[in-house]
């Protein structure tokens, strides 16, 4: 201890204390406020485009999300737009062919029922033009009865013959 | 790159580890026998470790003899009844009495002795010189090293500093090798220890004081031999600053916790007897701390130049083929070693600055932790 205050110098001390002060004062002025300042700023330019950068790539999402969204409800619209299509030609078609169907029925109807007042006009016809016929034949068989007996035989075999021509 | 960055760090270091070889060989090797070969290696050493009132680069003796120093003188600056500043050539390594006006100065160990005309110290019986000492305020070769370090870390920063305002922000040059640095101390050592908050007040002294170390720690080890840092009066004056500092920016946390260590946990009563001894512990605590910085620096470095320059004068005293080269690798590893000691020393003591900084400046009410 006594050797270290022997070696002590008075001299150095305040010299190394003058012109570390100095040196101190100097390099805060001129280098350390100057770079620490440029660090500093560097940094928070770096901070500042990172944040950046972030955003930018929120907003990308934001933006792929949004037109994720738009061509689902495109694709959803189109979807509806084709069942409806679809809905409506099966009920066009099916309607098409409901009509057709009771069109036809109404028409064969129709047909049957003309048929049958034809057939019926036709039965009419044919017993009003058997009971003249009938009545005729009744008429000549009195007739010739009437005049020759066998006359009157052959009369009604010819007759018979006549209409089996008829 | 790394490759060749790194072999030329090694030749470098070779070379300015040889050459202080030759700087040692020139002086000692006019020894004769061993026992003076022995006491002239040592005191070679106690010599190199002073300050001196001379810058010589080496010095040899010629063949009749006489001693030569190679260097160039300084301004000695005496306060003795008045300032006297006369160049230190007058001073003749302490070999002669400077005349300066009415009074003769006399070198001795490294100290300037106000003597008579002829020259003559007393001695008390512990053979402490009795001679008045002038107040010294020389420029010394220590003063010039200082201002030469300053000097270059004012143009190698002032560079840095300019070279982001050029470049926008980038670091050019030998600013790519300091700018991480920098930024280690901020962030590793002020940020860590002090916070977020308040270590920019206190980064303008981290970087000054630790690339102060390092740069003086690093010339320390060339053959210029200035042993800076390992000066007591260079590290007291350092760690005054710490001192300085911790305590004038101390906040009331930190002086309710030197005075009032417990705090609300216990009655006024309980703490008293406790106090009698806690408070003069906190209190010599504020000096112990700076003070074993000044320590830790001083004595590493002085320990680091004697082992080294120890070895190298082994290599004399041996002059054999087996001994001089293994203790030539021995002073060459040991050289190694000290560039990571004067690394390591600048750290430690900027590490330390800030984390007494860190106790000064703590904020939150501490005496409620407890």
């Amino acid at each position: 201890m006594e050797q270290l205050i022997e070696e002590f110098s008075l001299g150095l001390f305040f010299w190394q204390t003058l012109l570390f002060l100095a040196l101190l004062f100097l390099l805060w002025k001129f280098a350390w406020k100057p770079i620490l300042g440029a660090v500093n700023d560097r940094e928070e330019g770096i901070k500042d485009a990172l944040a950046a950068a972030e955003e930018a790539k929120k907003e990308m999402q934001n933006v792929t999300a949004d037109n994720e969204k738009l061509l689902k409800e495109a694709r959803a619209e189109r979807e509806a737009m084709l069942k409806e299509a679809r809905e409506m030609k099966e009920k066009i078609v099916s309607d098409a062919k409901e009509a057709a169907k009771t069109e036809g029925d109404k028409m064969i109807q129709q047909a049957q029922q003309a048929i049958e007042s034809e057939k019926k006009a036709a039965v009419a016809d044919i017993k009003s033009q058997v009971a003249t016929l009938s009545v005729d034949i009744a008429e000549k068989v009195i007739k010739e009865q009437l005049s020759n007996k066998e006359k009157q035989l052959k009369l009604v075999e010819d007759m018979l013959g006549d209409i089996k021509l008829n | 790159m790394r490759n060749t960055f790194l072999i030329k760090f090694l030749l470098l270091v070779t070379l300015l580890f040889v050459s202080k070889t030759f700087a040692l060989d020139d002086t000692v090797s006019e020894g004769e026998s061993g026992k003076d070969l022995k006491s002239e290696i040592t005191a070679y050493i106690e010599h190199h470790l002073k300050d001196t009132h001379d810058f010589s680069l080496f010095s040899y003796t010629d063949k009749t003899g006489e001693k030569h120093h190679v260097g160039f003188p300084l301004p000695v600056i005496l306060w003795d009844n008045g300032l006297k500043v006369f160049s230190s050539s007058k001073l003749h390594h302490g070999e002669a009495v400077a005349h300066v006006g009415e009074n003769y100065y006399k070198l001795y160990h490294s100290k300037i002795y106000k003597t008579d005309a002829a020259g003559t110290i007393t001695y008390d019986d512990k053979y402490h010189p009795e001679n008045v000492k002038p107040l010294d305020f020389s420029i010394t070769k220590s003063v010039v090293m200082i201002f030469l370090t300053g000097l270059l870390m004012f143009l190698l920063f002032r560079g840095l500093a300019t070279s982001y305002a050029k470049n926008g922000s980038i670091p050019k040059g030998l600013g790519r090798f300091f700018e991480p640095i920098v930024l280690y101390i901020r962030d590793d050592i002020a940020i860590s220890n002090i916070g977020e908050k308040k270590y920019k007040k206190y980064m303008p002294f981290l970087l000054t004081v630790f690339f102060f170390i390092w740069f003086l720690n690093m010339f320390g080890l060339t053959p210029l031999g200035v042993n800076v840092t390992g000066n007591i009066a260079v590290t007291t004056a350092l760690a005054i600053l710490t001192f300085i500092i911790t305590n004038f920016t101390g906040t009331k946390t930190y002086w309710m916790h030197l005075f009032n260590p417990l705090g609300d946990s216990m009655p006024w009563y309980g703490k008293l007897p406790l106090y009698i001894i806690l408070i003069p512990i906190e209190i010599l605590g504020i000096f112990i701390k700076p003070f074993s910085l000044l320590i830790r620096l001083y004595a590493n470095m002085q320990a680091g130049h004697i082992v080294v320059m120890s070895l190298i004068g082994l290599m004399f005293i041996f002059k054999s083929w087996i001994g001089s080269p293994l203790s030539f690798g021995l002073a060459f590893a040991i050289s190694l070693i000290e560039i990571l000691v004067a690394l390591l020393q600048a750290y430690i003591f900027t590490m330390l600055s800030a984390l007494y900084f860190g106790f000064a400046s703590e904020e939150h009410d501490h005496a409620e932790a407890h």
